[in-house]
């Protein structure tokens, strides 16, 4: 296409789209209104019917917990075909290349690990009642972990997380967010439903399966992000 | 709209500015997890505690993480 063609063709579409924009933002509600019933509903109730201070946990681990359920299947199937694509057999005898000389890089990495670890973890155990929940606390382990490697200590990362053990770890997280449900039906309820006692509102002991299901999905998410980490650490580790 | 709020959207907006004019793709990935950060504070100051803490961990931890050690196998490899 010649160089006026394609001017006028960016002309014709830039001027179409920029028409379009401003019909949309001067049909838009003003700001900060909020027409989603269903939000409202949930704000006034789910503190009610589940004893959870977050609501945000509440839709995610109960109100949609089966959405959750494909959710975690998601990552767990991304993961497994990314360890699939780049496994290759490695007898790990040679020596990894730490190329990190920086006094400055590794004191800032390794102070900071343990620290991210502790917040993880924190975010995992308190997501029903505060911001977080397994997904985000599950990442931030994760990331605590690669910070040493980051500061450039490999060795000491892969001694942290045991591939065989952090294998496990997603598969059993995986399992065991399908087998809450699988229980609610034994216990004569119906798919991921809360059977379990609610407990007192605002304390660890509250929200029925909510805590379980989450704790599930931090062990699969923390998992399936270190594994997803090994294998591309590999790729960079082990050059062929 | 408070004035924290029109100041964090333009920070935003000239984030993903940023992003897609550097040209360099190391230079792109740091870029876009400084993008990434003034995303988390745009849902801090929306008050959506929840997406924030997704967004810092995904922005800025895992994706960065991935798209790296790519570059660098890549950077590796002799060219031909």
């Amino acid at each position: 296409m010649s160089r006026t063609a394609r001017l006028r063709l960016f002309g014709v579409s830039g001027v179409g789209l920029a028409g379009l924009l401003v019909w949309a933002l001067t049909g838009l509600p003003a700001f900060g209104t909020f027409n989603g019933a269903y939000g409202w509903i949930l704000i006034d109730v789910a503190g009610k019917e589940r004893h959870v201070t977050n609501v945000v946990a509440a839709v995610v681990f109960d109100y949609r917990g089966f959405d959750t359920l494909g959710e975690e299947f998601i990552l767990f199937a991304a993961v497994m075909g990314v360890a699939m694509l780049l496994r290759e057999a490695r007898d790990g005898r040679d020596r990894p290349r730490d190329e990190v000389r920086s006094d400055a890089v590794q004191a800032v990495g390794l102070a900071l690990a343990g620290p991210t670890v502790v917040v993880g973890l924190y975010l995992v155990a308190h997501g029903y009642l505060t911001p977080g929940g397994g997904f985000q606390g599950g990442v931030a382990v994760a990331a605590g972990l690669a910070l040493l490697y980051a500061a450039g200590r490999y060795r000491s990362y892969r001694a942290a997380s045991p591939h065989s053990l952090v294998e496990l770890g997603e598969g059993t997280g995986a399992g065991a967010y399908a087998s809450v449900g699988v229980a609610a039906l034994l216990a004569g309820g119906l798919y991921l439903q809360n059977v379990v006692q609610l407990g007192t509102k605002g304390f660890l002991n509250s929200g029925g399966t909510i805590p379980i299901l989450n704790t599930a999905v931090g062990l699969e998410v923390a998992a399936a992000t270190v594994l997803l980490f090994h294998e591309f650490l590999e790729e960079v580790m082990y050059p062929e | 709209m408070i004035p924290l709020q029109v100041v964090v959207l333009l920070l935003t907006a000239l984030g993903g500015l940023a992003v897609v004019t550097s040209r360099d793709p190391l230079r792109q990935t740091i870029v876009s997890g400084l993008y990434g950060l003034t995303l988390i504070v745009l849902f801090v100051v929306f008050q959506a505690p929840d997406v924030a803490l997704s967004a810092l961990v995904a922005s800025t931890v895992a994706f960065p993480f991935v798209v790296l050690s790519a570059l660098a196998k890549l950077r590796r490899r002799p060219p031909r």
